[in-house]
């Protein structure tokens, strides 16, 4: 085969509006006002942060809003060593799943404030949050986690939440 | 296809269509649909051995959608599910594929479109020949007026037909409290309307709308069980054309013709239709590809011109056709529904009451 392959150019662009739910909207605008707001199963009483108008288990509206702490136990980490697009940390830093204190399920932060290879599941961490006219209805209100230096949460109390 | 065992539909939900669904989102959205279908058949989630789920995260603008959909259902324990990236009728037809095979007897086949998150005409465009159609950026409007062109030059059609077809559609949705728009219109008055995109006027073309439905399919006496009046789904069958639009005859819809055969269409006397056409001029097209005669009800309900969530509509003819069995106003009902630029692929299915 001599000739060599064509392309065409034919872009593609699409616009969306996106709404973040009943469920969701209240737990970014407390962000907003330095509070984390999660849900609780009426079927499971789980507290899912931030909520998500739904239980996925049981399948049924998640209604009662619940305030849940600003500190909570580092359950699972990844250390990044990659530069990611719209990140300046320097590298390497580490990735966390966070369960607060009073949440069931744990989710997804920074951790500053520690040197990688100290980094370890059951570390204790607090939010720290941005200042309050710099808030946005989203989680990067919360700046990262850092350690409170209280003793690390034995594995039972969190190993229903991995 | 013909079930090898006797599958009904049994409950049929929907939320009402709107021009902005804006507050809740996907999953807010269906679970109360979800939940009234599950209890109007009154089975709880556990007892459903088959989920089946039609939408497209095209509409949406969200990959895997449809995964993040599933916390309406509440999959656990963990549970046996499938998605078509396409209207929720053809999940029906896969479930009840899989309720003919013998191992369970209950299923849960839902849809959901927002299709006011983005813009359908040109999302729908996504869909064309990438090398040869899509490149000219033809909207999912323009198409379905190059059909509506080829028809009225065919000579089988008149404006007038077509403004017949969105007076009856606007009317009958009047009774429809799930309809987005309805009225009391008559064709003279629809004639002075300027073309949109012509030879189609607005009242042509379907509104682009919010909305999902719901319902439980069951077996034999699961079925007699859920519901004192099933739905009985005696044929149903799907048919596809070539994607080059212009290897088709976009007046006529030879894989509706031949879907309506396999699932039996003419074998009986058909009391109402409910057919997917979201343009006037396509439901000419459909009419005489079933076969519909003159005493047919046909979508009572306002149909797609009344109400058109992408990928829930189709679904939602047949929930409609099979409502009218279920509430006792026909015996014999056929619903349609479609997919793809001009009609390119059609799913027919036939409805009947206990006799």
């Amino acid at each position: 085969m001599s000739e060599k392959p064509r392309v065409s150019l034919a872009p593609v662009r699409l616009e969306y509006r996106a709404s973040a739910g009943r469920g969701l909207s209240r737990s970014l605008a407390a962000l907003m006002e330095g509070r984390i707001v999660g849900q609780r199963c009426p079927v499971c009483a789980k507290v899912y942060v931030p909520s998500r108008g739904a239980c996925p288990s049981c399948g049924v509206v998640l209604s009662e809003d619940v305030v849940v702490s600003e500190t909570g136990t580092l359950v699972s980490f990844c250390v990044v060593n990659i530069p990611l697009a719209d990140r300046s940390l320097p590298l390497p830093y580490v990735h966390g799943s966070v369960l607060l204190d009073g949440a069931d399920i744990p989710f997804s932060h920074l951790l500053q404030g520690l040197p990688v290879e100290e980094v370890r599941m059951g570390l204790r961490v607090r939010a720290e949050w941005v200042p309050g006219p710099e808030r946005k209805p989203s989680l990067e209100s919360i700046r990262c986690f850092r350690p409170t230096g209280e003793p690390d949460a034995p594995f039972h109390a969190y190993m229903e939440h991995l | 296809m013909m079930a090898a065992r006797e599958v009904a539909i049994v409950a049929f939900a929907q939320s009402p269509s709107v021009r902005r669904e804006w507050a809740r989102d996907d999953v807010e959205l269906l679970l109360p649909v979800i939940q009234d279908a599950l209890s109007q058949a009154g089975v709880r989630k556990e007892e459903i051995g088959f989920t089946a789920s039609g939408s497209s995260d095209f509409v949406t603008g969200l990959p895997f959608s449809f995964v993040l959909a599933l916390d309406a259902v509440g999959a656990c324990p963990a549970i046996e599910e499938t998605h078509v990236e396409m209207d929720g009728a053809w999940a029906l037809y896969e479930a009840c594929v899989r309720l003919s095979l013998g191992d369970v007897d209950t299923a849960l086949v839902y849809a959901f479109g927002r299709s006011s998150l983005g813009e359908p005409r040109d999302v729908l465009g996504m869909q064309l020949d990438p090398y040869y159609v899509a490149p000219l950026a033809p909207d999912a409007i323009s198409l379905a007026a190059l059909q509506a062109r080829a028809l009225l030059d065919s000579g089988r059609a008149t404006e007038r037909a077509l403004a017949e077809v969105a007076a009856r559609s606007r009317r009958n949705a009047r009774s429809n409290p799930n309809a987005q728009l309805s009225g009391d219109m008559v064709p003279e008055t629809l004639l002075e309307a300027p073309y949109f995109i012509a030879p189609l006027r607005r009242h042509d073309c379907p509104p682009i709308s919010d909305g999902a439905v719901a319902m439980v399919l069951a077996v034999g006496d699961k079925a007699r069980a859920a519901s004192s009046r099933p739905a009985w789904i005696r044929g149903v069958d799907h048919r596809i054309e070539p994607h080059g639009l212009g290897m088709r005859d976009l007046t006529r819809s030879p894989s509706t013709a031949l879907a309506a055969a396999n699932a039996g269409v003419a074998q009986g006397k058909v009391d109402v239709a409910e057919l997917h056409a979201p343009f006037t001029h396509q439901e000419l097209i459909l009419r005489e590809a079933l076969g519909l005669d003159g005493d047919v009800d046909i979508n009572p309900s306002g149909g797609a011109l009344a109400a058109n969530p992408l990928m829930s509509a189709g679904l939602i003819r047949i929930g409609e056709a099979a409502l009218r069995i279920m509430n006792g106003s026909a015996h014999r009902a056929v619903a349609h529904a479609t997919s793809g630029p001009c009609l390119q692929q059609n799913l027919v299915c036939v409805l009947e009451a206990d006799s």
